[in-house]
């Protein structure tokens, strides 16, 4: 088949992390290493660390609005507006009906559910006392429907599910319906809302998959030997993306174009991941990008800090990158949390500045450094300063068995 | 309840909705919904509201009788003597 592949490019970014709500003080606050993560206490649950995201929630939606929505659509449409203002895009510059609306998610509707039954339970279980929002909450593409309403797009609009590979896959496929011709824009991305959900933690606790520490801030250690499980967060980042050819024509900033991307599965486990389909993921991306593993300058590492799934993606990235002394290696969850949807999407946009700094944020809570998640070139700590940043690739992985590289580039 | 009392409950449930709304101007024999940013499913919140405040079952062929705040006043009246 052949399909003119247009370059597709990022030109907008907004983001919404438990430690900024702009790329500037994330990228800030990811090269001090400094985190954000606190303590929440959720119904049921109790306490437990977590990331919060702090933003203007009213700067582009009424309080109204806010409360008829879902916590997920009102952070999707902070981040779509601040993408915009950000790649100095009036929504009016394409044709409404030509831009799409690709959001990843991990899940939908657990946040709205749990606190429908909670609700009922306050009148005896009573069904009538059941909200009637509950239907347009719920339904899967109602983040990304939000951010239509809102800006007044009449494109397509959904949702991807894709585990915590979601984030990624929505940038994919923002691509490739940008490559197809559907679109002329697409604003693509992920949002998580799960640190509403007490489930979410009782479950990763009872699958002994929860982080914890002291200090919230210590509870996700990626690559440490005492790490114990994943910080969840809430969080999103929507990209504004582009054909190059229209982005260089209205004199867009250009912050990276996508050069190459692989989805795969493994096949095998409801939660465990596998090295083996993860470096397949990895080399097709590589391939598909015309690029080598000497030629990635950043690996943004999915890592999540449980036992098996880091020493299993350090052993896919032992593999393919064994020949590649120039590449380094950082982990964004150390410092945010696992933001589940939004987790490839926000840590890749925190990595982005590096093609201006070169720098490369670090990965923290490193104390003692578990022999099996060794790498050539961790960033630990403190950034490192490289002559050039050319090249980045994100890993993120989901439950159920799901992989997802995404491959940017410097353009120039 | 008294009148007015069921006026000033009827008002609370609609800032509760929509805090940004103004009754400076609101016309008490006009439609709500023609004179503020309601629309029929914060309409159903107020059915809502009225169910878990007062144990209020309001039928739906009784929504109509709702649409002013007068109506609103003089459907409710006799619904809510003991509230």
């Amino acid at each position: 088949m052949d399909i003119q592949q247009h370059r597709i490019v990022i030109t907008g970014v907004g983001l919404a992390a438990p430690n900024a709500d702009n790329l500037t003080d994330f990228r800030k606050k990811l090269l001090a290493g400094t985190s954000e993560i606190t303590e929440i206490d959720l119904r049921y649950f109790g306490k437990a660390p977590a990331g919060i995201c702090s933003f203007p929630e009213t700067k582009y939606r009424k309080k109204k609005e806010n409360k008829r929505g879902t916590r997920a659509g009102c952070l999707g449409v902070y981040c779509a507006n601040e993408a915009l203002a950000d790649g100095n895009l009036p929504i009016d510059h394409y044709s409404s009906s030509r831009i799409g609306v690709y959001v990843g998610l991990t899940e939908h509707g657990t946040v709205e559910t749990e606190n429908e039954v909670y609700n009922i339970s306050q009148y005896d279980y009573n069904v009538d006392y059941w909200t009637h929002h509950h239907n347009p909450r719920t339904v899967l593409n109602n983040p990304a429907g939000e951010i239509t309403m809102n800006l007044g797009i009449t494109g397509p609009h959904y949702a991807i599910g894709a585990a915590c590979a979601a984030g990624n896959a929505s940038l994919i496929q923002g691509v490739q319906m940008l490559r197809l011709g559907e679109v002329d824009m697409a604003l693509a991305g992920g949002i998580s809302e799960s640190t509403g959900s007490f489930g979410i933690f009782a479950s990763f606790q009872a699958q002994g998959a929860l982080g914890a520490a002291e200090d919230p801030r210590q509870a996700c250690r990626p690559f440490d030997l005492s790490r114990n499980g994943i910080v969840v967060s809430e969080g999103a980042c929507i990209y504004v993306l582009e054909r190059l050819d229209n982005a260089l024509a209205r004199g867009a900033k250009i912050y990276a174009e996508i050069v190459g991307y692989a989805m795969n599965s493994d096949a095998r486990d409801y939660v465990l991941p596998y090295d083996v389909r993860q470096a397949e993921c990895i080399e097709l991306a590589l391939e598909r990008a015309g690029l080598t593993p000497e030629d990635i300058d950043i690996i943004n590492t999915h890592a999540t800090g449980t036992k098996q799934g880091d020493i299993e993606e350090c052993k896919a990235i032992r593999k393919i990158f064994a020949n590649a002394p120039e590449t380094y290696i950082n982990n964004t969850k150390s410092i945010i949390g696992h933001a589940m949807g939004a987790a490839g999407v926000l840590e890749l946009a925190g990595n982005l500045p590096a093609f201006e700094d070169n720098l490369v944020h670090p990965t923290i809570n490193v104390k003692n450094l578990d022999p099996e998640c060794s790498l050539n070139n961790m960033v630990i700590d403190r950034p490192v300063q490289l002559d050039s940043v050319q090249t980045i690739l994100n890993n993120s992985f989901g439950m159920v068995g799901i992989n997802s590289v995404v491959i940017v580039k410097k353009y120039q | 309840m008294t009148r007015d009392e069921i006026k000033d409950l009827i008002l609370e449930i609609i800032e509760d909705i929509d805090e940004d709304a103004d009754f400076d101007a609101l016309q008490a024999d006009k439609p709500l919904r023609d004179q503020l940013d309601l629309d029929s499913m914060d309409f159903l919140d107020i059915v809502m509201e009225l169910r878990k405040r007062h144990k209020l079952q309001i039928p739906e062929e009784d929504y109509p009788q709702l649409a002013t705040l007068d109506s609103c006043v003089n459907y409710l009246e006799p619904l809510l003597t003991d509230a």
